[in-house]
């Protein structure tokens, strides 16, 4: 059974549609990349997953033991974070904030945790530093343990690496690459064909064309024949 | 006479007791979500919101309610939702909406403490309600009630729900995705803001309550880096600005609200300062 199944899901805003028909699944441990042009719909479907925004119609089911907020999101940089006085340690602990309910403090198991992603993500160092003076990897990386908090089983990242030199942005793949290898279903949002064909397992490539289906099925496809195509020239 | 002897027999009318006991419960209370407010773009709500509270208590003056909270408090909550409400909605901008009902609350209220107003000297009445000039030194036992009551109960929400506040401050996207109702801690949000822009009136009067709430947050965000430092932070220096204004406003005669103000525009540019020195 499928962690997440997507069914015949239309999107858009304000009744106003952007893309329509779409089905999909992902089953555990996957790596789904999903492509496509700027404004072609790739984060308002990532929000409509998450439950951040009604589908037109069409329905999105969780499955497989996974539970709709336990989901853990990277989202694409918002501009309140920019001047916001947090430390790190502040910020990957609210990731725990869905588990706690009603309580209005943080259990020891849940400290742990945040310590333990912060571990994770060779960030202890940066524990109690203020998240707005870090650099942009460094900050992606605490985004990343605060996602990490919030789930077990699968990330949605959007554009993990939009802003990262490319240094940076290889270190966040490879680390994204271990987590998936760990057992962490991901679907990411990427700009970068290269990196999707190197580490993804599934392609969803949205656009006019609509494209769902294994890394390997993709490039025998025309839209990815067009997509590589267009790439080499 | 020294100073301390001077303090001590202004300290002795009940009046001057009450106002720095009131004084110091809405510094604690207006300083707590200023943080939120400053980052979550809301100062603009504030602002609107302390319109409409003057707006009410022309109403409330006019129409004759022995106490004013009664009329005032509920319309100032109603338009901290529909305000909020009218800023998610990306049809009616937001801030045109805030500006549409402040200015609007204003004039209105003006109006009609011209036309219905007993009083023999309305400019007075416009200017007290304006900048809290004396409403402060004239608190009757049960107003200093009603006053502790609400800052217990809102200081109390904003322990108890400090946690999510943060995290729906910090991103209400990831909030949602994890499942906190980021709707309902924006709606409590609004609502204490309300409380205490009613409260605020008292002291500072209805121009001058942005600057209690949000100097304190922007000073303390010049220093320190975690959202707690800055929140304890902010609580403090709002209770000691606070303090130290009513009683030079006490001892040398000049209004509570503006002298408060300024020691708060004090503490920003040092606050400021020490920053850019720490950097
Ligand atoms: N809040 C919104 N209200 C209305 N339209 C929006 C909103 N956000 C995005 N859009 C529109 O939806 C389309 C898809 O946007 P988006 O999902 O952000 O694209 P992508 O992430 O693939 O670049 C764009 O044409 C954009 O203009
Ligand atoms: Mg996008």
């Amino acid at each position: 059974m499928a962690q997440l199944s997507v069914n015949n899901l239309s999107l858009g805003y304000d009744g106003k549609e952007i893309l329509n028909g779409l089905s999909f699944q992902v089953t555990a441990g996957s790596y789904l990349c999903i492509l496509g042009e700027n404004g072609s719909g790739k984060s308002t479907l990532m929000r409509t997953i998450l439950g951040l925004q009604s589908p037109l119609s069409g329905e999105v089911s969780t499955g497989d033991g996974l539970i709709q907020n336990e989901i853990g999101y990277l989202p694409q940089q918002t501009a309140v974070q920019k001047d916001f006085p947090a430390t790190v340690w502040e910020i990957v602990l609210s990731g725990c904030q869905g588990r706690c309910g009603l309580r209005p403090f943080y259990r020891r198991e849940e400290k742990q945790l945040a310590a333990e992603n912060i571990r994770r993500m060779g960030i202890t160092e940066l524990r109690n530093r203020c998240y707005r003076e870090l650099s942009g990897g460094q900050q992606q990386r605490v985004l990343l343990a605060r996602a990490l908090c919030a789930t077990r089983k699968m990330l949605l990242l959007d554009e993990p690496v939009s802003g990262l030199d490319p240094k940076v942005t290889g270190e966040m793949y490879r680390l994204i690459d271990t987590l998936n290898k760990d057992g962490i279903t991901v679907i990411m949002i990427s700009h970068d064909m290269e990196a999707a064909l190197r580490y993804a397992t599934h392609i969803l490539h949205i656009g006019k064309t609509v494209f769902f289906g294994t890394k390997q099925q993709y490039l025998e496809s025309s839209a990815g024949k067009a997509f590589t195509g267009k790439e080499e020239m | 006479m020294s100073l301390m002897d001077n303090l001590k027999m202004y300290f002795q009318y009940p009046f001057v007791r009450y106002a720095m006991i009131v004084g110091i419960l809405i510094a604690l209370c207006s300083s707590l979500l200023g943080v939120t407010l400053v980052l979550k773009r809301f100062s603009f709500i504030g602002d609107g919101l302390s319109h409409v509270a003057f707006g009410a208590m022309a109403v409330a003056g006019v129409t004759g309610l022995s106490n004013e909270m009664i009329l005032v408090m509920p319309v100032t909550i109603l338009c901290a939702v529909l305000l909020l409400r009218s800023g998610q909605n990306a049809k009616i901008k937001g801030d045109a909406a805030v500006a549409m009902i402040s200015v609007g609350a204003l004039a209105v209220g003006y109006m009609l403490m011209n036309l219905f107003s007993t009083s023999s000297n309305i400019s007075a009445d416009v200017c007290s309600t304006l900048f809290g000039a004396t409403s402060i030194l004239t608190l009757t036992l049960t107003e200093v009630w009603v006053c502790a009551v609400l800052s217990v109960i809102v200081a109390a929400a904003f322990l108890f729900f400090y946690n999510k506040i943060f995290c729906v401050t910090f991103d209400e996207n990831f909030a949602r995705a994890t499942g906190i109702k980021a709707d309902v801690y924006n709606l409590l949000v609004a609502i204490i803001i309300a409380v205490i822009i009613v409260l605020a009136m008292n002291l500072v009067g209805s121009l001058l309550i942005s600057a209690l709430i949000i100097f304190p947050a922007l000073s303390s965000m010049r220093v320190y880096k975690s959202f707690r430092a800055v929140t304890i932070c902010s609580a403090c220096l709002s209770v000691f600005c606070t303090a130290v204004g009513i009683l030079i406003s006490i001892l040398s005669g000049t209004p509570v609200g503006s002298t408060i103000v300024a020691i708060d525009m004090a503490a920003f540019i040092i606050f400021s300062l020490a920053g850019a020195v720490r950097r």
